[in-house]
């Protein structure tokens, strides 16, 4: 079978439209907020603040931690139960992965850097969202950073590549994989990889290929919307 | 420390303004942004200075409580989020998150905003469970009077999913409303000192020596009190705290208006 139009009259390889702020809870030492399509992630930062049980301190570095919880009324179907699930705890894991290989944790000794991620409303991809958002809230920080994590999925429905799968065209009755994969844009390496679904390694290779460019264009938006924050600031002085 | 605070504030408060230049019975700016969660059946954002509030309703089927086999119910839920003020932990909700619950729950329901009966889809067998969940995105204190606000809005701008059976269809909303006949707003009034106080801030909040928050309907009816903070009312207090809220709920519903 072939794929010949996307559910949502998508290119295949298009992105959902993208909105992303930073600065948006003032509490925060950083945040952020990033929408790609239906899907909406906020991201706080407090941090690096002490952290207890004091065994858990390492004095070589901070310890990043994550959280990723969905907002009880963020799915399509029933009401998620608020509090962690088997899910949430494995999103948060991964998260941390993503994000550690940017970030100078050796400057905070002793300490952690509490990274938050909440969903408000999801449509697919919202560890992807979640990641975006979360860099961009470590940055607004000013948590040193070698780089800023760009993350989206990519996959294959039936014969096609297709780039920002969301909730419709992953439930479609075809084969279907999803891949969420978080990149080092400078350096192309790749901070995280999951798949569900069947591929082989050639579609594989070639679909991480692909996700490339929507991933550099997604930092371009990260980028823009830190940089305008600080020109308002300016502005104002 | 706290006791420190409490003399600047109070300092403040007997020259008649806060620790914001308010005045001691003015609202921050009010904003409210309903139906804004696409995958909620109804939602409201509501900021009161830099309080930041997300309420979500989603609709359940279950079946009714034993001793109300004709009625539906609703269940309110607050999520404290770490992510918004470093107070917060995660974890399951403590005290205060369970307080601003049921000070909102028990304004919709002894309010009777909501018909309850027009939620049972089947005698004895299958009701509605409406669910309103709480969520915070930034604290900045006030955040009870902020979610109460937000909470009967998302109830205002929800629909039904679509039904068959006993199967949901949350793609597909139908065109019906829930039936609200009540507009509850609940205000809450701080006592520090000999002073009275609206729309507290965070600081204000830690410093508190009593607390009511007084839910009231348009027709000027009390739906439901709560009494907090450590030290005792005298009726004159209580006179002076419901009419204040009185007057503050005229502004609040005025903004809704809007």
């Amino acid at each position: 079978m072939s794929y010949k139009k996307r559910v949502d009259g998508r290119d295949f390889h298009e992105l959902r439209k993208i909105e992303a702020k930073v600065g948006i809870i003032p509490n925060a030492r950083g945040s952020a907020y990033f929408k790609i399509g239906k899907t909406e992630a906020y991201s706080s930062v407090y941090g690096p603040r002490e952290l207890y049980p004091s065994f858990l301190q390492d004095p070589t570095k901070a310890m990043l931690r994550c959280n990723y919880n969905m907002m009880p009324f963020s799915g399509s179907g029933d009401r998620v139960r608020p509090g962690p699930s088997r899910r949430s705890k494995e999103i948060s894991m991964v998260t941390e992965k993503a994000l550690l290989p940017v970030l100078d944790l050796d400057s905070y000794p002793n300490t952690v850097v509490d990274v938050f991620v909440e969903l408000s409303q999801t449509d697919a991809g919202s560890r992807c969202a979640g990641i975006c958002a979360a860099s961009m809230a470590l940055a607004d920080a000013g948590i040193v950073m070698t780089d800023l994590i760009s993350a989206v999925s990519v996959g294959k429905v039936d014969d096609k590549i297709v780039v920002d799968l969301d909730y419709e065209e992953e439930a479609l009755d075809a084969e279907v994989s999803d891949i969420p994969v978080a990149m080092i844009p400078s350096t192309g390496e790749i901070t995280l990889l999951q798949m569900d679904g069947i591929i082989d390694k050639k579609t594989l290779l070639n679909a991480l290929k692909i996700i490339k460019e929507p991933l550099l264009k997604i930092n371009e938006i990260q980028k823009k919307a830190l940089k305008k924050k600080f020109e308002i600031q300016g502005a104002k002085k | 420390m706290n006791k420190e605070l409490k003399k600047h504030i109070e300092k403040y408060l007997n020259s008649n303004t806060r620790y914001d230049n308010r005045k001691l019975t003015e609202f921050r700016k009010v904003s409210i942004e309903p139906d804004c969660i696409k995958t909620a059946e109804g939602s409201c954002r509501v900021k009161i200075g830099k309080t930041d509030v997300l309420v979500g309703v989603k609709f359940e089927l279950g079946k009714p409580y034993p001793d109300k086999l004709d009625q539906g119910t609703i269940t309110v839920n607050t999520e404290l989020l770490p992510m918004s003020s470093p107070d917060f932990e995660p974890g399951p909700p403590g005290i205060d998150a369970i307080e601003i619950a049921r000070v909102v729950d028990r304004g919709i329901r002894e309010s009777g905003a909501l018909d309850m009966k027009k939620l049972c889809v089947k005698k004895g067998e299958l009701v509605w469970i409406v669910a309103i969940d709480i969520c915070t995105l930034n604290h900045a204190g006030n955040i009870l009077d902020a979610a109460g606000l937000a909470a009967i809005i998302a109830l205002k701008t929800a629909r039904y999913p679509s039904r068959k059976g006993e199967n949901v269809d949350y793609k597909s909303l139908t065109k019906t409303k829930l039936s609200i006949k009540k507009t509850p707003i609940p205000i809450t009034v701080l006592k520090i000192g000999k002073h009275f106080i609206v729309d507290p801030l965070v600081e204000e909040e830690k410093v508190l020596d009593s607390r009511l928050t007084i839910t009231t309907t348009k027709d000027k009816k009390i739906c439901s009190l709560q009494k907090a903070g450590d030290e005792p009312l005298s009726l004159e207090d209580i006179e002076k705290m419901i009419d204040l809220a009185l007057e503050k709920s005229e502004e609040i519903r005025k903004i809704m208006k809007k």
